[in-house]
């Protein structure tokens, strides 16, 4: 008999302000970096990150249901972009 | 006219809304937010504060407590709802009214009285006040910044849906936009607090023919 078990994955969870949308806080960490001595950097974007165990039978299902509560709670789909990315395997 | 004001945790102005619609003589008073029915009420006022904390984001846990199906509901049934501040917040998290409101320009926090302009009459908190009308009203938010994409803009602009905007822009809101209504009028949400500008002797009376439009117009006579 197959048996699947549920496995923790680490999930992390990034949010980031969509493309044309303003970002104050980004902007305002760009202007300051030249006066640091850090040349060169540009499009700099303020976003958040969440890290989260997921327990679900496969990769796939772990990355869906953090998907799926990323759009639904985590991000504001009127002005933010959710993805959610696979970190390392914690054992249940 | 009975008027429910409702109260997350972390509401901080549910009794100065309370106060000024007592001072309209509507009979007022507040609703904790685990509330699934609003039976009852003529109309709701979600205050200022900062709901659940206003962690994640204003507006986005407080969306998901109970009281909100049933504001869903009374909105959709033609009731009127007013979002003040944090409840306008709430409101677009909800998506009882389209946009997001985004953090500050400048991203400081703004304490201070506003110039406002009236822009259309066409809703619940405007109905008897005249375009172009300026009204000084204080705002107090760090996330005030009225943001939408296009479509939306050209919808709120083409169906007379901005209500109120500010003469002199304090946060980088779209095209100035203080406060917006929905397709009925009937749910209204601006960042200004009008229920802090009912007396004089506080600063200014400005709020009071925002909110005496709020208590006496029925959503019906309201034409578009």
């Amino acid at each position: 008999m197959v048996r699947f078990f549920s496995v923790n994955y680490f999930v992390i969870v990034d949010v980031t302000l969509r493309s044309g949308i303003a970002d104050p806080e980004g902007a305002t960490i760009e202007r300051a970096l030249p006066a640091l001595g850090f040349t060169g950097v540009t499009d700099v974007k303020a976003g958040k990150s969440f890290r989260m165990n997921v327990e679900a039978e496969s990769e796939a299902g772990a990355l869906e249901k953090a998907s799926a509560l990323a759009e639904r709670l985590l991000s504001n789909p009127v002005i933010e972009d959710a993805s959610a990315r696979l970190g390392a395997i914690h054992a249940s | 006219m009975r008027v429910g004001v409702v109260v997350f945790p972390g509401s901080n102005c549910e009794y100065d809304a309370l106060a000024a619609m007592t001072s309209l003589g509507a009979d007022a008073e507040l609703v904790w937010h685990s509330t699934t029915e609003l039976e009852g009420f003529d109309a709701i006022i979600l205050p200022g504060g900062f709901a659940h904390g206003d962690y994640l984001r204003p507006g986005a846990l407080a969306r998901f407590s109970p009281v909100m199906e049933a504001v869903t509901r009374f909105a959709a049934d033609g009731g009127s709802v007013l979002g003040i501040c944090n409840g306008f917040q709430v409101l677009t998290e909800a998506g009882l009214l389209p946009g997001a409101l985004q953090k500050n320009r400048g991203l400081t926090f703004l304490c201070q009285p506003t110039t406002l302009v009236v822009s259309s009459t066409a809703s619940v908190l405007t109905s008897r006040a005249t375009v172009g009308r300026e009204l000084v009203i204080p705002i107090n938010h760090f996330s005030g910044s009225y943001t939408c994409d296009d479509a939306t803009y050209d919808e709120l602009v083409a169906n007379d849906r901005i209500v109120l905007t500010y003469k002199d822009n304090p946060n980088g809101s779209r095209a100035d936009i203080a406060g917006i209504a929905n397709e009925g009028g009937n749910v209204v949400g601006l960042m200004p607090h009008p229920e802090r500008a009912m007396s004089t002797l506080l600063g200014s009376e400005d709020g009071r023919i925002l909110l005496e439009s709020f208590v006496t117009a029925p959503v019906a006579s309201l034409v578009r």
